[in-house]
């Protein structure tokens, strides 16, 4: 990248190291740019939070050697409006329609997918599964990309933008680099992983959530892009979470930090008190479904508890138990009033009827309602995990960054998490982040290109 | 020598790893241990026993792993499996007396024995044979046994292989006890059927067909073919061996045996087979990212390919130089490090063979117990049955 008396350092500048980062920089640079990928991570950690997913949800018509079998544009777009409420309709349709290459597309780029023939998958008529998982892609397109001739820089966090005199460029690392480019994307996620920025919007219960992905997810991209006059969507006080260990890493720890038992037990507060029917969602849901009651609890904490008979029913969580012979001793060891939990299940199980759910209780337990009896007793703390942010930026169908009065940022682009908010708003759905990283950041690096090369 | 710590801390480890594995399963894809882990809800020391021998250390979980090092978890199946495997080798040794010591980690077991063999093999021809007979020109049927008799070959290296394959089948017995009893409902036949195609075409170092990583974080068939080619080279060889034996005894055809002979092709290809193998697993075991591999098995790993490739490098050599004054010599060391080989087969890496084989049989049985379902069965059928989605199956 010499200064050749050429203003600008390359054609594409790439913010971000993750899914959509990569298919943005593999499509640009397949379409002629001259291509540079900025991720903050080191390369061991590279990948932002696709190190951590698993498969992507795609529309298909018909069965394909990836997915069982069909998944229509229409139930993909009522899935969608179920989640993510009243979001652009026009653009939840062409991601909608992106989605059913996208699979061929990112295997052609070196991505292996699992075969739905595989005895091991369970049944999916909505999403391909990486194999390997997320960090096998990762290494995929990565290596890809290189083998385009890319460049790729890692341990480059960017401090800024400058969007406002003549082409984009970004500041790196400190002491800051400037680097100028033709057309930018940012593909940088959400910002998570910003302590103060999310105890702004939580308060002091932020400092008890669990990151589940990168550390690298400040969100410094996108609060410039907001502050340059970027349209917000979704909303910053709002996160997709899961109910995890309360012993998970405070960053990285993925998948295996969610708790599976949550439904079998009950689910107690601090002040050793049930709040909601833990028979509610039994599905795959389950764990979204206590993500967010977690994060709204007293001290964002809560304890799953149950008894000797019940644990045998899910899988046990990465950490131990904690046990104890007597319901007042493990509250005592779970720092909670022994008497409360001791009234707590007391009631629980003395309301429970023949039919698995409870009579009266407040709050009622409507499915698997099982007495609390056999010691020794054993529990799980349970925190809220953060998946990402739901703060994003307008884009439009070509993934331009839009202001209010709907005029683009000049050569900028977005793709990944820091627009899916125009796709899924606040709302959540399995696979489906992934196919947003990948869809528009396929469309935001040829945008970038010809927008480049005009 | 590991001491009675460190196997409690390796056992511990690999118990720990795997539990996480069992948590996030996106390696599914990849190879057996995946789903025979799935079905099991927590990993006993049989299931270790079990699992670490179904591992083909094709290392792509390593590379795939989010929790690999620098990871805070510092997940490395690979080289905790290597670590169990090698702990289950000297746990079903046969005789007992040698449980615990073999098969050492190293290479220098399997290298004292083989000077052994080639010094009991040597010592008594060059002791009574006179130096124009050891170091002459020998032609025609029966060149060799004029200096080493047939009835030497045969009753030596018959009663070693005996003894070997005698100490494999009592290991193997033992191993088969250690991974717990076997399934219920489980035809044996199908079960075999599978477990022997899965270890002829090494489908476990397939990948889920993207192949293994056996360099780094690149998928590649290499190390499959080079096993293929050391694997299959040894069985012509054997085969070589056969058909010569016929030959002499059912036809009264003594070797050697002319360049276009079948036991000469059969071992000649054999031969070459067992060097491309042997070098070619080296050089990708040199060139190989340290980060999955467990560097204190390395000796062990190198003793066997070395000693295969000597095997294989002096038959070859005495295919060259048999009608010269250099056959004698060579005819020595090739029969020294064949009977060293086999001396060494129930005490040396080869162990992996038929171990790596009873539990490629196992997961077949287990597979065909499971039927079609993924899922373990309840365990407290007392209570009413719960669906319980299986783990990892989903990205939220």
């Amino acid at each position: 990248m010499a200064m050749t008396g050429d203003p600008c350092d390359c054609d594409v500048l790439v913010v971000g190291g993750g899914n959509a980062a990569l298919c943005a920089a593999i499509a640009a640079r397949r379409a002629g740019a001259a291509v540079l990928l900025l991720e903050a991570a080191p390369k061991a950690l590279r990948g932002g939070n696709a190190r951590h997913s698993r498969n992507m949800r795609v529309m298909h018509d018909a069965p394909t050697p990836w997915v069982r079998g069909r998944y229509p544009a229409d139930d993909y777009l009522a899935d969608l409006r179920r989640v993510a409420g009243d979001t652009d309709h026009a653009v939840a349709r062409l991601f909608v329609d992106a989605s059913a290459d996208i699979v061929d597309w990112l295997a052609g780029n070196g991505v292996r997918f699992q075969s739905c023939a595989d005895e091991v998958l369970p049944y999916s008529r909505k999403t391909a599964f990486f194999l390997g998982g997320g960090k096998a892609l990762v290494n995929a397109l990565y290596a890809t990309a290189e083998r385009l001739g890319v460049a790729i820089r890692y341990d480059s966090d960017v401090r800024a933008l400058h969007l406002r005199d003549g082409p984009p460029a970004v500041t790196v690392g400190e002491p800051g680099v400037t680097v100028r480019a033709r057309a930018l994307v940012v593909a940088s996620g959400g910002f998570q992983a910003d302590a103060g920025w999310l105890r702004r919007e939580w308060g002091e219960a932020a400092d008890r959530f669990s990151i589940r992905g990168t550390p690298h997810a400040t969100g410094v991209p996108l609060k410039a892009l907001l502050a340059e006059g970027a349209e917000p969507v979704g909303a910053a006080d709002r996160c997709h979470m899961v109910a995890v260990d309360g012993r998970a890493p405070r960053v990285d720890g993925g998948i295996v930090t969610r708790l599976d038992g949550i439904a079998h037990g009950i689910v107690v507060d601090r002040d050793g008190r049930r709040f909601a029917d833990e028979g509610a969602v039994v599905g795959p849901s389950r764990y979204t479904a206590w993500g967010e009651m977690v994060a709204r609890c007293p001290g964002a904490v809560a304890f799953s508890v149950f008894d000797a008979a019940i644990k045998t029913r899910f899988r046990p969580s990465i950490f131990p138990a904690i046990r104890a012979d007597g319901i007042g001793e493990l509250a005592a060891a779970l720092g909670i009033s022994p008497p409360a939990l001791e009234a707590t299940v007391a009631g629980f199980n003395a309301a429970i009827t023949g039919g698995g759910g409870t009579a009266g209780g407040d709050p009622p337990k409507t499915r698997l309602a099982e007495p609390i009896l056999v010691p020794p007793f054993g529990a799980y703390p349970v925190r809220a995990g953060v998946t990402s942010t739901c703060l994003g930026v307008r884009v439009d169908g070509r993934a331009r960054v839009l202001r209010r009065d709907g005029t683009a940022l000049d050569g900028v682009h977005a793709a990944g998490v820091v627009m899916a908010p125009n796709i899924l708003g606040c709302g959540y759905l399995a696979g489906s982040a992934m196919t947003v990283g990948a869809v528009f950041g396929r469309i935001a690096g040829r945008e970038a290109a010809a927008y480049a090369l005009r | 020598m590991p001491c009675a710590d460190d196997q409690e801390r390796i056992a511990a480890d690999a118990r720990r790893v795997l539990e996480i594995c069992n948590a996030c399963q996106f390696c599914d894809g990849y190879c057996a241990v995946f789903a025979a882990l799935k079905s099991r809800r927590l990993v006993s020391a049989a299931d270790l026993t079990f699992l670490s021998n179904l591992c083909h250390n094709c290392r792509s979980c390593y590379h795939a792993c989010q929790y690999a090092p620098p990871h805070e978890f510092d997940l490395n199946l690979p080289k905790s499996l290597s670590l169990v495997r090698q702990q289950t080798y000297r746990d079903h040794v046969w005789p007992p007396a040698a449980r615990g010591r073999l098969p050492g980690a190293g290479w220098s077991f399997v290298a004292a024995v083989t000077l052994a063999a080639m010094a009991l093999v040597a010592l008594p021809a060059v002791l009574s044979l006179p130096a124009e007979l050891l170091f002459g020109r020998h032609d025609g049927p029966g060149a060799f046994y004029r200096l080493v008799p047939w009835g030497a070959i045969a009753g030596v290296a018959g009663a070693v292989m005996l003894w070997s394959l005698l100490a494999i089948g009592f290991s193997v017995a033992s191993f088969w006890r250690g991974m717990g009893p076997a399934p219920a409902g489980a035809a044996l036949w199908p079960a075999l059927c599978v477990a022997f195609r899965d270890a002829a075409t090494l489908r476990n170092l397939g990948g889920g067909g993207a192949g293994c990583n056996d360099r780094d974080e690149r998928f590649s068939q290499a190390r499959r073919r080079f096993h293929h080619a050391l694997f299959y080279g040894v069985a012509l060889c054997f085969a070589a061996t056969g058909v010569a034996t016929v030959y002499d005894h059912g036809l009264g055809w003594q070797a050697p045996y002319p360049l276009l002979s079948l036991p000469v092709l059969l071992g000649g290809l054999g031969g070459v087979g067992m060097v491309v193998g042997t070098t070619g697993l080296a050089l990708l075991k040199r060139r190989a990212d340290p980060g999955p591999v467990a560097r204190s098995l390395s000796g062990a790993d190198g003793a066997l390919l070395g000693l295969l490739f000597l095997v294989a490098a002096s038959g070859l050599g005495l295919l060259a130089l048999r009608g010269t004054a250099a056959m004698g010599a060579m005819l020595l060391v090739h029969l020294g490090l064949v009977l060293g080989w086999f001396a060494t087969l129930p005490y040396s890496k080869f162990l992996h063979a038929p171990f790596r084989f009873a539990a490629l049989l196992r997961a077949a049985m287990e597979r065909q117990g499971r039927g079609v379902t993924r899922l373990p069965p309840a365990p407290v059928p007392s209570r009413r049955p719960v669906s319980r989605p299986a783990p990892g199956s989903g990205s939220g």
